[in-house]
C-alpha cells in the first residue's frame, strides 16, 4: 500500500511578498528538487502544496525554519497523455464515493502525465485504482521522474 | 516546610483586623496631614480633617488619589520623608507618560519583604528553594522586590533579570532552579524555546513553580503554561507605585491575599467612584497603611477586580482579590463596546487549534472601527485543506463575537510572526487617529 502512496509537503505561508523567496531559498541550500507544485490561495495566507524528491528532508528544513508544515499522504495518478483519462480517473472515484479534496496535475517529458489527488479515504482509493488498472506513482518513482 | 510566615497576623481573627486596621488608618491620616503639604491641602480641599476619621466606615470621606497626582508632583511631592530618610527609590518605565518615582525607608523595605515572605511561604516556597528570577533589576520594582521577598524565606536566589533565554535555560538546570518568577508571556516564550532546544521542562528541570505577573493574564492561559511546562503557576499582583510585588494566590489558586494588616482594599465604580458591594466587579482601590515615605490614600489602582472575602481554605483571615480582568486604561472601545484584551485572551486560549500569542488590531475604516484578532496556530492543527484553516478562522472568530458582541476578522499569521515578549507584552495596536 505505502509504494502506492507518495509524500506531500504542504505548508502554511502568510500571502505576502519574499515568503515564497525565503522558502525557495532554503531548499535551494539543502539541494531538495521540486517535481510538482502548487499554490492554494485564500486571502491573506495560501496553502502551498508540493512533491519533492525527498520529502522528510524538506519538511525538517521547513520546519527547522519556524514554518508550519505538515506530510500528507497523497496519489500520484499516471495518466496517459490524451483526452479523457481525467474522466476515467475521476469516474472511478466518483462512483466508490470517494471525494478528490484537491488535485493538480503535471506532465513529464515521458509523454505521461501525472495527477496528484488527496482524496477523502486513501485506503480505498488506492484499492479502486489499482483494480481499475491505473498506475499508480511510488515515492521512487518521485525520485527518479 | 512551614505553613506561615507570621501565623499570629495571618490567621488573625476578622475583627481584630479590623480593630487594626482602623488604629493604622487613623494614625496614618494624622501622619500624612502632618507630613505632606500634598495631602494636607487635598484634605483641606474635601473639607475633612484627620479627627473626622473614626473608625473605617470613614475612609469614604477621604479624596482618592491618582497617578497623576504622582506626575503632578515629579518627583518626590507627596512624600512624607525627606531625602536622608530614604534607603531607596524606583522609578517607573513612563510608558504611559512621566515616569513615576516611588521612595522606599529602610522599614519600608522591610515590609515589602515581609508582604512577600508571606505570600511566598502560602505557595510553600522557602528555604530548599532556588528562586530564578527575570523580572528585570534596576529602577523596575520586579526584580528587586521580589529578591528580597524571596531572601526573607531565605531562598537561594538567583538574580539573572530579563533576556538572554538560552543562558536562563543552562542555568536553569545547571543550578537546579525550582522556582520561577517572570511574567507569563515571558514563561511562554521560554517553554518555546526550551521545546526548540530540545530541552524537556518535565524531565530536565526541577522547576516546580512559577510566580507570574507584570502583566494581566486569564485562567485558560495558567491552564496553557501549567500544561507546556509542568508547573504551578501562581499570580502575583503589585504596582509600582505600591512597591511593586507584593500579594501572590496561595496553593488554592483561587484570588490573590491581600495583607489586611499593611493594605486596605476598597472596590469602586469607576465612573461614580462609589463603594461597590463585595462581589462585584469594580476598580480596585488601595491605602497603603504601613508605608513611611510615600503613603497612598485611597489610590486608585486602575486595575479591574473582585473583592472576596469568604475564609479561604489555607486558613488565612485576609481578604483576596480575584484574578484581574484588565485595567481600566487597556480598555478598547470599538464600536461603542468596551472590549478587554483579556476577555480576548481567555476566549482564544479555550480553542486548542490556536497558539499562545495573539495581537489586536484596531483600526478606522470609512468612520468604522474595525478590529483585527492575529492568531497563529499550533503545529498540530495544521491542514492543507483551505477549508479547514478557514473554518478554523471562523470558528474562532465566532467565539469572539459570541463575547465581545463585535464582528472580529480572526487571520491566522505564520509561526514565529507575532511578538515574543521578554517583559509585558504588546497585545494590541490601536492604530485609529482618534
Amino acid at each position: 500500500m505505502d509504494d502506492n502512496l507518495i509524500k506531500q509537503i504542504s505548508l502554511f505561508a502568510e500571502n505576502k511578498p519574499g515568503r515564497l523567496a525565503n522558502i525557495a531559498s532554503k531548499f535551494k541550500e539543502a539541494s531538495i528538487n521540486i517535481r510538482a507544485f502548487t499554490i492554494a490561495e485564500a486571502g491573506d495566507f495560501g496553502i502551498i502544496r508540493m512533491v519533492v524528491d525527498n520529502p522528510d528532508n524538506a519538511h525538517r528544513v521547513l520546519h527547522d525554519a519556524g514554518f508550519t508544515v505538515s506530510e500528507t499522504d497523497v496519489l500520484g495518478i499516471e495518466m496517459e497523455d490524451v483526452p479523457g483519462q481525467l474522466a476515467t480517473i475521476a469516474d472511478l472515484l466518483g462512483e466508490h464515493d470517494v471525494n478528490i479534496d484537491y488535485a493538480y496535475a503535471f506532465v513529464t517529458r515521458t509523454e505521461k502525465a501525472f495527477l496528484i489527488v488527496r482524496v477523502s479515504d486513501v485506503e480505498k482509493a488506492v484499492k479502486i485504482l489499482v483494480d481499475g488498472g491505473i498506475n499508480l506513482l511510488s515515492m521512487n518513482d518521485v525520485q527518479s521522474i | 516546610m512551614i505553613e506561615y510566615w507570621n501565623p499570629q497576623i495571618e490567621r488573625m481573627p476578622v475583627d481584630e483586623l479590623e480593630t487594626l486596621q482602623e488604629q493604622k488608618l487613623k494614625n496614618l491620616v494624622s501622619y500624612v496631614y502632618n507630613h505632606s503639604p500634598f495631602y494636607r491641602e487635598r484634605f483641606d480641599e474635601a473639607g475633612v480633617k484627620p479627627e473626622d476619621i473614626k473608625s473605617l466606615k470613614d475612609l469614604t470621606k477621604l479624596p482618592f488619589t491618582y497617578k497623576k497626582d504622582l506626575r503632578d508632583t515629579y518627583p518626590t511631592g507627596m512624600f512624607c520623608v525627606p531625602n536622608k530618610q530614604l534607603a531607596r527609590f524606583h522609578v517607573s518605565s513612563g510608558t504611559t507618560g512621566k515616569p513615576t518615582v516611588v521612595g522606599y525607608t529602610k522599614n519600608d523595605i522591610y515590609e515589602w519583604s515581609t508582604s512577600l515572605g508571606r505570600a511566598l511561604t502560602s505557595i510553600n516556597v522557602g528555604r530548599d528553594d532556588v528562586v530564578q528570577i527575570c523580572y528585570g533589576y534596576g529602577l523596575f520594582t520586579g526584580g528587586l522586590g521580589m529578591h528580597y521577598g524571596a531572601e526573607e524565606v531565605g531562598a537561594t536566589v538567583l538574580p539573572i533579570g530579563t533576556g538572554s533565554t538560552e543562558k536562563q535555560l543552562e542555568l536553569m538546570q545547571d543550578l537546579s532552579t525550582t522556582v520561577i518568577a517572570c511574567t507569563p508571556s515571558y514563561m511562554l516564550y521560554m517553554s518555546e524555546v526550551a521545546k526548540e532546544s530540545g530541552v524537556d521542562f518535565v524531565k530536565d528541570t526541577g522547576l516546580r513553580v512559577g510566580i507570574l505577573g507584570a502583566e494581566p493574564w486569564t485562567e485558560e492561559m495558567r491552564k496553557r503554561i501549567e500544561a507546556a511546562t509542568g508547573i504551578k503557576a501562581y499570580d502575583i499582583f503589585g504596582t509600582s507605585e505600591l512597591s511593586g510585588p507584593l500579594f501572590t494566590e496561595c496553593t488554592y489558586q483561587d484570588g490573590i491575599h491581600i495583607w489586611a494588616d499593611q493594605f486596605l482594599v476598597e472596590i469602586i465604580d469607576p465612573d461614580t467612584g462609589e463603594p461597590l458591594p463585595e462581589g462585584e466587579r469594580g476598580e480596585l482601590v488601595i491605602t497603603t497603611l504601613a508605608k513611611e515615605a510615600l503613603p497612598l490614600i485611597r489610590y486608585r489602582i486602575g486595575d479591574y477586580t473582585v473583592l472576596n472575602k469568604e475564609p479561604c481554605k489555607c486558613g488565612r483571615t485576609h481578604p483576596r482579590i480575584m484574578r484581574v480582568s484588565g485595567r481600566v486604561d487597556d480598555m478598547l472601545i470599538v464600536r461603542g463596546i468596551n472590549v478587554f484584551p483579556g476577555q480576548v485572551e481567555s476566549v482564544l486560549m479555550k480553542i486548542p487549534e490556536v497558539g499562545e500569542h495573539f495581537m489586536i488590531i484596531v483600526d478606522r475604516v470609512n468612520e468604522l472601527d474595525t478590529m483585527k484578532v492575529q492568531i497563529e496556530m499550533t503545529d498540530e492543527a495544521f491542514s492543507d485543506k483551505v477549508n479547514d484553516i478557514m473554518t478554523l478562522e471562523k470558528r474562532v472568530s465566532d467565539a469572539l463575537k459570541n463575547v465581545l458582541n463585535i464582528s472580529v476578522k480572526v487571520e491566522l499569521v505564520e509561526h514565529g510572526s507575532l511578538p515574543r515578549s521578554m517583559g509585558k507584552s504588546k497585545k494590541v495596536i490601536d492604530n485609529r487617529k482618534l
